[in-house]
């Protein structure tokens, strides 16, 4: 398990080194184009997942007392975290889909003019690295929901208890570092 | 990670309540504080606050909630390995960086410190 969250890691380093040469190279093009995200919104997403990571914590700890109804009680809140976070994610890219904000060479923002400073055209580099970023990141949140929900019938089902919680603990390990890469990802894009 | 009716030499450790509840109350403390020092534009620095803030808060989800802290120090090392061809990646590429563009380039510095 711990290899494959490692391959992760590698996988998501990519972008974050797209991310440092593009900010290195067009400084005044990031800090406009964050300027434009929702911070509120962000933050609230940031607390969301953070709080999913508890009750997924809580899970794990369930299951190795095997509390079958606590694991439920704990996986549904989990997921329900995960469904608003997706939700709140929604509405921030109608936002942008709306003000015609896209990744580069999709933008509809109305060109020759400029925002905080900085011409339409060029925003797309921003925002570019921004949907690549957020859009992985929503895909490992939809396959974690897919993984929770599979763990939330096995446990109506009563299939885990203390000598049997690994697969609660996996998906515990992979929900906890998909939390990780936002809490990097929330200040790099929104904040700074 | 294991438990022990498979592993002699590991045992289950499971975390207090209290203990998980202090550090999610942590996070999100530290996540206000990113929040409010960001609002302070402190120039370069910025970057190197809020990745240094950002690094706190993944040690304590390593730590406890992914449980590195009672687990194998094996399991550990790989997540350590990860970051710091992570941090090799971001310093060799922003090096490249600065030295195709001849900027003074306080920026690159301080990413190459903190990551």
């Amino acid at each position: 398990m711990w290899l494959f969250l490692v391959s992760e890691i590698l996988f998501f380093s990519g972008l974050f080194v797209a991310y440092a040469i593009y900010r290195n190279r067009h400084i005044e093009v990031f800090t406009a184009g964050s300027g434009l995200l929702d911070v509120s919104l962000g933050a609230l997403n940031t607390v969301v997942l953070l709080f999913s990571s508890l009750t997924m914590a809580l899970a794990v700890r369930s299951a190795q007392l095997s509390q079958r109804r606590r694991l439920v009680m704990w996986l549904s809140i989990t997921i329900a975290c995960a469904v608003f976070f997706l939700g709140v994610k929604g509405v921030e890219y109608s936002h942008k889909v709306h003000d015609g904000l896209l990744w580069q060479g999709a933008i509809t923002a109305e060109p020759g003019t400029e925002i905080n400073g900085v011409p339409t055209e060029k925003l797309g580099t921003f925002f570019s690295i921004y949907f690549a970023m957020t859009g992985l990141h929503a895909l490992h949140i939809i396959g974690g929901i897919g993984v929770l929900i599979w763990l939330l019938v096995r446990a109506i089902r009563g299939d885990f208890s203390g000598t049997n919680f690994a697969a609660v603990d996996f998906a515990g390990l992979y929900w906890h570092l998909v939390d990780l890469v936002w809490i990097y990802l929330f200040p790099l894009l929104y904040l700074i | 990670m294991t438990n022990a009716s498979t592993h002699g030499d590991t045992h289950v450790h499971v975390v207090p309540v209290r203990t998980l509840i202090g550090v999610f109350g942590t996070l999100i403390a530290l996540t206000a504080v990113t929040v409010a020092a960001a609002e302070l534009s402190l120039g370069d620095w910025d970057v190197a606050v809020a990745m240094a803030i950002a690094t706190i808060k993944a040690s304590l989800i390593a730590l406890i909630f992914m449980h590195l802290k009672y687990d194998n120090a094996f399991h550990g090392l790989m997540l350590l390995f990860a970051v710091v061809f992570v941090a090799l990646f971001l310093a060799l590429t922003l090096l490249d960086e600065e030295r195709d563009s001849g900027q003074t380039g306080d920026a690159a510095v301080v990413e190459l410190s903190t990551n």
